[in-house]
């Protein structure tokens, strides 16, 4: 397994260190999957003056902060409705969003699915903890099944979220899903997503550690990442046709890949043409 | 000489003579969502963008239509939207934003009445206050009343120019009527219009502070992409950018944020005096009720009533001064609105020691000049006794 110690990257030459200590918990994932996105744009070679880092409210919301860039953190849910208004406004920005799992799918719901539909070139990451961990614990639309929460003292009975296939429907023209475990091709995921034209989709598999985890007594940090994949989920392999928001299985990697117009390419092309046509008729 | 460096006279929709004047003052980014009786602003900047290299989009809802327009405008595009009052409400905690992290935008809100839903197609003066104190936490806004569709132009652009200046969002608020108005507007030519752009920042990257104050007190803003590499947060922040709950930091940069319009009055203010040097009976009127008040109080001096009126055209932060050096021979003042009143109580606070009277419509009707010459009679008399 390729580890950042084989590479020139230095996550220090990309983080405000003059912030910290930060205030992510001992053993959030957070970190892990912000190490991969930085190392994903140091591989590209993606300047920071050049990038755009929009985030919402939570603990995802926050972890923007420690990138050295043009970074925005925004209203709780809102953070794609910014990002939007900020490529459209501005093309030449590599324009990035960081989110939750109750940022990009319960408050800012409507924003994910539209987005997604647009197709407007960037990149979106949802780090899902499954919880609302900055405000104490409570049930998102991705926390599974049975799960307990502040509020869900009896364990949550509500359907789960599958945030890749709501995206893939909607229409992001790249979807993927990664652990943080799988650090290197988490990086790689990245790598795609950043590179491709359109609106690309990542959801991270990230850990809540301090409020989740020790709620449902799912370990230590490294215990919960290690069963991320299988040990914290095994209702999630239930059967799919009796419960069908559930999803049958966490696939990871790229799950979608499909080439379609990008929103601004295609704006700008439809209002030339149409400029043209319009200037013809009227000579 | 050509077309655009002419003054030209247009028949004009208010709403339209608004997104005219928008592209004028430079505004080349419109983000909306569809709503009775401003959808015809949405209308216009969508054909007229294109021709000038903009950008209109329709979004998903209210919120994501000001979540993009200060996403543009933090991407250093000159932005707008329009709305109604359900929007307007749905738009608050992002304005809140804007005025927390000084990000200029203006927001038109062609008005109606309440609570909810109320009648989207009938003229009512319902949102002034929820202009004021519209979004959660104290507030810092500036918002234009105007009263003809040569207004609706004009104090459009002038509220670009506030908001770009001064770095905070300006509220448009138009009645329906004035709105769908269609009334002879003459366009300045390009050359003699003032357009006022934003301060940006120049100068070393290193230690940066966009909050910190040089000689202004409003910061030059970072434009993304120049170097300066900041951060943009609703959290309560330092002079750095990066929140902050130091008390006495805090105090310093809220102190500064709340107070910033105060140093900008001679910029800000703006009103109309008729006949108010030796007016007993003032009345305070906005938008479409002040054209109303015009004429009762042209009536009521032909009557031989010293009436007057003062309308303000920036309704916030409402122009005080002026309204207390027309208060001198006051015995009555009268605030018709179409609401169930609220400027009523500025303008009571304001003329603290003279009577102030309302005088109301909540039924979807304009008040008429008749209502309100009558009430001036009737205001006259008591006075008299």
């Amino acid at each position: 397994m390729q580890g950042t110690e084989h590479s020139d990257f230095d996550i220090r030459d990309y983080l405000r260190t003059d912030l910290f200590p930060h205030f992510m918990c001992p053993g959030c994932g957070h970190g892990i999957a912000l190490r991969a996105l930085l190392w994903a744009l140091h591989e590209l070679d993606i300047s920071m003056n050049n990038l755009a880092l929009v985030s919402g409210i939570g603990c995802s919301g926050r972890t923007a902060a420690y990138v050295d860039t043009n970074t925005m953190h925004v209203t709780h849910g809102r953070p794609l409705a910014f990002a939007t208004g900020l490529k459209l406004a501005r093309p030449d920005l590599e324009v990035v969003v960081i989110t939750g799992d109750g940022d990009c799918l319960a408050i800012g719901g409507n924003h994910l699915i539209h987005a997604c539909r647009r197709n407007l070139d960037m990149t979106c990451v949802m780090l899902n903890n499954e919880v609302y961990g900055m405000t104490g614990g409570q049930v998102s639309p991705t926390t599974s099944n049975d799960r307990f929460t502040t509020t869900t003292p009896l364990g949550n009975h509500e359907p789960v979220f599958d945030a890749c296939e709501l995206a893939t429907a909607a229409g992001a023209s790249l979807v993927g899903r990664e652990i943080t475990l799988q650090t290197p091709s988490l990086k790689d995921l990245f790598k795609t997503a950043l590179s491709h034209r359109g609106f690309s989709f990542v959801e991270v598999i990230s850990d809540c550690t301090e409020i989740y985890g020790r709620k449902n007594d799912l370990g230590n940090s490294t215990e919960m990442i290690l069963k991320q994949k299988s040990g914290i989920r095994p209702e999630s392999y239930g059967n799919a046709v009796e419960h069908p928001f559930r999803p049958g299985d966490w696939k990871t990697g790229i799950l979608t890949r499909v080439e379609r117009p990008e929103y601004g390419d295609s704006y700008r092309q439809h209002i030339a043409t149409k400029q043209r046509a319009v200037k013809t008729v009227t000579k | 000489m050509t077309n655009s460096a002419q003054h030209r006279i247009r028949n004009l929709q208010g709403n339209h003579a608004c997104a005219l004047a928008a592209v004028a003052a430079g505004c080349r980014f419109y983000a909306g969502y569809p709503i009775t009786p401003s959808s015809e602003v949405a209308e216009r900047m969508a054909a007229e963008l294109p021709r000038v290299g903009g950008t209109f989009i329709q979004m998903e809802d209210e919120i994501a239509s000001m979540g993009a327009v200060l996403g543009a405008s933090i991407g250093g595009i000159k932005a707008m939207t329009a709305t109604s009052g359900p929007g307007f409400s749905l738009k608050q905690e992002n304005l809140g934003y804007a005025m927390g992290a000084e990000i200029p935008c203006v927001v038109i809100n062609v008005m109606r009445g309440g609570p909810s839903t109320g009648m989207p197609t009938r003229p009512a003066q319902g949102d002034v206050m929820q202009a004021r104190w519209g979004s959660h936490g104290d507030t810092v806004v500036i918002a234009l009343v105007p009263a003809s569709v040569a207004e609706i132009y004009s104090q459009t652009v002038r509220a670009f120019n506030l908001s770009e200046q001064l770095r905070v969002p300006v509220i448009v608020l138009i009645d329906e009527i004035i709105g769908h108005l269609v009334e002879t507007v003459e366009i300045p030519a390009s050359d003699t219009l003032v357009v006022t752009g934003r301060k940006w920042a120049s100068g070393p990257a290193e230690d940066f502070k966009p909050y910190a104050i040089n000689g202004s007190d409003i910061p030059a803003m970072p434009r993304p992409g120049a170097g300066y590499r900041t951060h943009i947060t609703g959290l309560t922040h330092a002079e750095d950018g990066f929140p902050t709950q130091d008390p006495a930091v805090v105090a310093r940069v809220m102190t500064r944020l709340l107070g910033k319009l105060d140093h900008h009055r001679d910029l800000i203010d703006c009103y109309e005096t008729v006949a108010c040097d030796d007016a007993e009976i003032l009345i305070v009127a906005y938008g479409i009720t002040a054209r109303s008040a015009h004429r009762a109080v042209h009536q009521a001096r032909a009557q031989g009533l010293a009436a007057g009126l003062f309308r303000p055209v920036t309704l916030w932060p409402f122009p005080e001064q002026a309204l207390r050096s027309v208060t001198r021979c006051a015995q009555a003042v009268l605030v018709p609105e179409m609401n169930g009143g609220q400027l009523c109580w500025e303008v009571d606070r304001i003329c603290a020691g003279t009577p102030v009277s309302r005088l109301n419509r909540i039924d979807g009707e304009s008040i008429t000049p008749d209502q309100i010459q009558q009430r001036i009679i009737e205001l006259a008399e008591h006075a008299g006794h």
